[in-house]
């Protein structure tokens, strides 16, 4: 199917322009994509920090709980 | 209950608005969904529909991804003032931050516009760069000016500073990018081609076209903004409940609270201080306030 349709589509004129505007293109993609690849190694750092606080809090929690226990017992 | 367990609880009504009030990724599948299927369309409009230029022929293509970056960088630095015009009236440090995000998105497409001007200059006039025509020079100018915006915010240490000081600069620097324009465009109506105006004579396709191309490359400004407020908002978020996870802990060992470590990205502080009353840079009286317990 896609064969057919490239098949279809006209051919480029690359042989005059086409490393300038090959290059032109490939720079905006490659910006946005390192863009995105930045904000996705911040995202992960997020995830991580996230993880972090939240086994410091149930550890927290469980250190309360613990202690609630005890004073209840005594 | 800890400030901290009552945002994990959602118990807090201070926590909770801070927190649910701002939906930063709400929409954002869509608009990256719209932005991917208009950006195609545009690729396919641009190689295998528009007509080629008579003088340049193929190279005129990169006019398709070159102008329309152009455009959305020098309104993205205009809408940074705009933000930032409304982070002054309302001193709201959501404007502040979307100001900042503008702002930096739009240095990143100014990058991109330069490079491609560069490989469009090096295919046509066989230079890298020209020091004699006023458009790219001009557009050089407004590109460096703003690539002082995050050295500036970084240089200011206190928050609320740093916020008006940055919309000052944004105002002003956002009021020079039209006059910029202006003024070269009335000098140099001549020497650099003209897209939009009385002077446009292209085609409906390559006119079509182009408004297509001009249309994706907005909706990925938008996106990526969009993209980066969010992220910002949830480090924010994050670093507020860390903050007041590290302070309940210093109230329980009897220790001084730590101070805030320095950032030049906005909204920190006020993030900091929706989830606690007391900001942290407000001197030894609030930092006393901020060693008791607040619940």
């Amino acid at each position: 199917m896609i064969a057919a349709v490239l098949a279809e589509l006209p051919a480029l004129p690359l042989h005059t322009a086409g490393k300038y505007v090959a290059g032109a293109y490939v720079v905006l993609f490659a910006l946005v994509l390192g863009y995105v690849a930045i904000m996705a190694v911040r995202q992960s750092r997020v995830e991580r920090d996230l993880a972090e606080l939240l086994e410091r809090e149930q550890a927290s929690a469980a250190a309360e709980r613990e202690s609630a226990r005890q004073e209840a017992s005594a | 209950m800890s400030p901290a367990r009552r945002y994990f609880a959602g118990g807090s009504d201070t926590t909770r608005s801070s927190a649910g009030a701002v939906r930063y990724g709400a929409g954002l599948r869509t608009l990256s969904v719209a932005t991917i299927a208009v950006m195609t369309i545009a690729l396919a409009l641009v190689f295998f529909w528009a007509p080629l230029e008579a003088e340049q022929g193929f190279l005129q293509k990169i006019f398709y991804v070159h102008v329309p970056l152009a455009i959305t960088a020098l309104c993205g630095f205009v809408l940074g003032g705009i933000f930032a015009i409304a982070y002054l009236r309302t001193r709201d440090s959501r404007w502040d931050m979307r100001s900042y995000v503008a702002i930096h998105m739009s240095l990143i497409f100014g990058v991109a516009t330069l490079i491609t001007g560069s490989i469009w200059a090096k295919g046509s006039w066989g230079h890298w760069w020209v020091w004699n025509e006023p458009t790219l020079v001009s557009f050089l100018i407004v590109f460096l000016l703003y690539a002082t915006y995050q050295p500036l915010r970084f240089a200011i240490e206190d928050p609320e500073r740093q916020s008006r000081y940055a919309a000052v600069f944004a105002i002003t620097a956002g009021a020079f990018v039209p006059l910029n324009f202006i003024a070269v465009r009335a000098s140099s109506a001549y020497l650099h081609p003209r897209v939009l105006g009385a002077t446009s004579n292209l085609p409906w396709q390559m006119a079509l076209t182009f408004l297509v191309s001009l249309l994706g490359i907005v909706l990925l400004f938008t996106t990526l903004c969009k993209y980066e407020l969010t992220v910002k908002h949830t480090r924010m978020q994050l670093r507020a409940l860390r903050r007041l996870a590290e302070r309940r802990e210093d109230v329980t060992a009897g220790v001084a609270p730590t101070s805030r470590p320095r950032s030049a990205a906005p909204g920190v502080h006020a993030t900091a201080m929706s989830a606690n009353p007391v900001h942290p840079a407000s001197g030894p009286a609030s930092a006393e306030r901020a060693r008791r317990p607040s619940s």
